[in-house]
């Protein structure tokens, strides 16, 4: 019995369905991310879910209760918004008060769940304080104290990160991971971020113009995309060019060279051109034992990340990116210079 | 550039003078009222007059009433129509606008004819239905200053994301108001306040028209028939309406934590 369970869920703006029948099923506790780009329809699901907006159909059911009618404040949810919205008359405590007072909770328990909320976000004896005394990473913390003091059914996020700076970013989305998995509460997080949802989901929604693209845990989606749109728009993808010798045995030309691949699209005849795609960490400058395609290139560009460097090679008419470590023994490549890149066969994705 | 700032303050001292002169003519006047000295003889007949108490004192009262009413009405509204109808809001705009187009001479002589003694509803019939209808006009008159004063304060916040926190989080909709967005406008609502109360203090037509025994009808009474009284009323009055003003400022300094800062 799922915890979560959202069926055919449809939103119509007028004359546009931003939401086009979307379902998904997730289990107590689990840390979901919905992922898509700007317009895709995130926002809209979680605010269905919250209550802010009425499906046009399908339904929501949470814990075996079907809440798709009720009235956001009936739900028994917490939610974290992308610009805080902490009340500003209220200070630090009585926000995260908030919600346990409008419960009815007594003064005493009440003061006692503030102070724990507090000690879980790290901002011990800041009850006093008022949001404008607080910097962006320390708003959002609040708000994330004041969304699960109720101790809610479940825990929506949209965006929560994306007004903080790239470093506070990164911690404060371990902190709520870790905060989440210490909780065991079940988690709804809404970003335009790869990398963020890759790095602390259990499961995810793909979703691309409303529809879902794929679901699943943050490896399959990576290793495994289910269509080009999920591969291109997580992480990094090249694309070659290749000719298709024997439909059959799945054997294309690349480069001139034949070579076996896993999959071929059902319409490729022979003779006819395919695009195949691979990942820029499959590729490896020279030779590299298991490799069984070799391709002889130029380097056109070189992107020094710190412990990676990302080259941009031109092989005929391709431009492939290519991912290697960083050797603090020899300069990175030059832009021009001759390489040959290697690749396994078997990494080739065909989309 | 000597010159100019010459010019400028030459500018400056004229429209000030423009404005201080009649306001000093008027209280030397009032002193003289004692022969050959001056006096504050004019300022103890005012408040020695038990109408200048009772008449200062009814609009005090009517002044409060229509600030709450005032409030009652225009929060709710300004805030629904920013929330769900935002579409209204140029509609809410003209309404708003009308009562200063509008002069209070026609608002009174409509409410007359409505609810005169012989009508369905008659209102002027006793002294406590005339209060409610100078009430209610007082709050219409006073609609363009609250309702501006209100809709900036909702502007400052972000009344959407607010009431939806609140709401998530289990809250109904008359604590969102009472708990969330009133105290975060409260510095607006009193500059509101203050303006209502100072429109409804020196309110003349509409008072006197409907015969209550207001503060600007006394005014008007003394105005016809003494000398420096008058003048020491329009200091005191002018007293009045200024501090009310500065009170306006002084509550702004004095409650940032009630604002909302978007800093
Ligand atoms: N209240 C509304 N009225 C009309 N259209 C709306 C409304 N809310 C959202 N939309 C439209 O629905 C589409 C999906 O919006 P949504 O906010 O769900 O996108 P999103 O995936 O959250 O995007 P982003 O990453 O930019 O936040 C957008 O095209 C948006 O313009
Ligand atoms: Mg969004």
């Amino acid at each position: 019995m799922a915890f979560l369970d959202v069926q055919n869920l449809t939103k119509t703006f007028g004359q546009t369905t931003v939401v086009k029948g979307v379902s998904f099923a997730f289990d107590k506790g689990e840390f979901i991310s919905l992922l898509g780009p700007s317009g895709c329809g995130k926002t809209t699901i979680l605010r269905m879910i919250a209550g802010f907006e009425r499906p046009t159909s399908g339904s929501i059911e949470v814990d075996g209760r079907d809440i798709t009618h009720l009235k956001p404040n009936q739900r028994q949810l917490g939610m974290v918004f992308q610009a805080y919205a902490l009340f500003p008359n209220l200070n630090v405590g009585d926000n995260i008060g908030f919600g346990l007072k409008i419960a009815g909770m007594p003064a005493e328990q009440r003061r006692a769940r503030i102070d724990e909320m507090l000690k879980l976000i790290g901002l011990a004896g800041f009850d006093k304080r008022y949001p404008y005394e607080l910097s962006g990473g320390q708003q959002q913390r609040v708000a994330l104290a004041r969304a699960i003091a109720p101790r809610p059914r479940m825990l929506l996020l949209d965006e929560p990160l994306s007004a903080l700076d790239a470093k506070i970013r990164v911690s404060l989305r371990e902190e709520i991971r870790a905060i989440q998995l210490d909780l065991g509460i079940t988690t709804v997080f809404v970003t335009h971020d790869q990398e963020e949802a890759l790095s602390i989901s259990d499961r995810i929604v793909v979703m691309n113009a409303g529809n879902i693209e794929q679901l699943g845990a943050p490896h399959e989606i990576y290793n495994k995309p289910a269509t080009r749109f999920v591969a291109t728009f997580v992480g990094q993808l090249n694309t070659i060019e290749a000719t298709v010798l024997d439909a059959a045995a799945r054997t294309v030309s690349i480069d001139g060279q034949a070579a076996t691949v896993p999959a071929l699209p059902a319409t490729a005849d022979n003779g006819s051109a395919v695009s195949l795609t691979l990942r820029p960490e499959v590729l490896s400058v020279g030779a590299r034992q298991g490799n069984d395609i070799t391709l002889s290139g130029t380097i056109a560009d070189v992107t020094f990340l710190g412990s990676v460097i990302r080259l941009r090679i031109t092989l005929g008419s391709n431009l492939l990116s290519l991912d290697t470590f960083n050797d603090q023994r020899t300069a990175p490549p030059a832009r021009g210079e001759k390489v040959t890149v290697s690749l396994a066969s078997k990494d080739l994705l065909v989309l | 550039m000597k010159t100019n700032r010459f010019w400028a303050w030459l500018t400056f001292a004229l429209g000030a003078a423009y404005f201080i002169v009649p306001l000093l003519a008027t209280f030397e006047f009032s002193l003289r009222m004692r022969r050959g000295t001056y006096s504050f003889d004019a300022y103890a007949s005012v408040f020695a007059d038990p109408y200048f108490v009772s008449s200062f004192g009814y609009s005090v009262v009517i002044g409060l009433v229509t600030i709450v009413v005032g409030v009652l009405v225009v929060v709710p509204a300004v805030y629904f129509v920013r929330l769900r109808m935002p579409w209204l809001r140029p509609f809410m705009e003209f309404i708003t606008l009308l009562p200063l187009v509008i002069p209070a001479l026609v608002l009174v002589y409509g409410y007359i004819r409505l609810y005169n003694s012989s009508s369905i509803i008659p209102f002027t019939g006793s002294a406590l239905g005339t209060d409610i209808l100078l009430t209610g006009a007082y709050v219409t008159l006073a609609l363009p200053y609250m309702y501006r004063a209100v809709d900036n304060g909702m502007r400052t916040i972000d009344i959407g994301t607010l009431t939806e926190a609140a709401q998530i989080m289990g809250a109904n909709q008359a604590q969102i108001i009472g708990r969330i967005i009133l105290p975060n406008i409260l510095v607006a609502i009193l500059s509101g306040a203050f303006l209502t109360f100072a429109i409804v203090i020196g309110e003349f037509t509409i008072a006197s028209l409907l015969n209550r025994p207001a503060f600007g009808p006394y005014l008007v009474g003394i105005g016809t028939n003494r000398a420096y009284e008058p003048a020491a009323l329009a200091i005191i009055s002018f007293i009045i309406t200024w501090g009310a003003m500065g009170m306006i400022n002084v509550l702004g300094r004095f409650a940032p934590r009630t604002s909302a800062r978007t800093d």
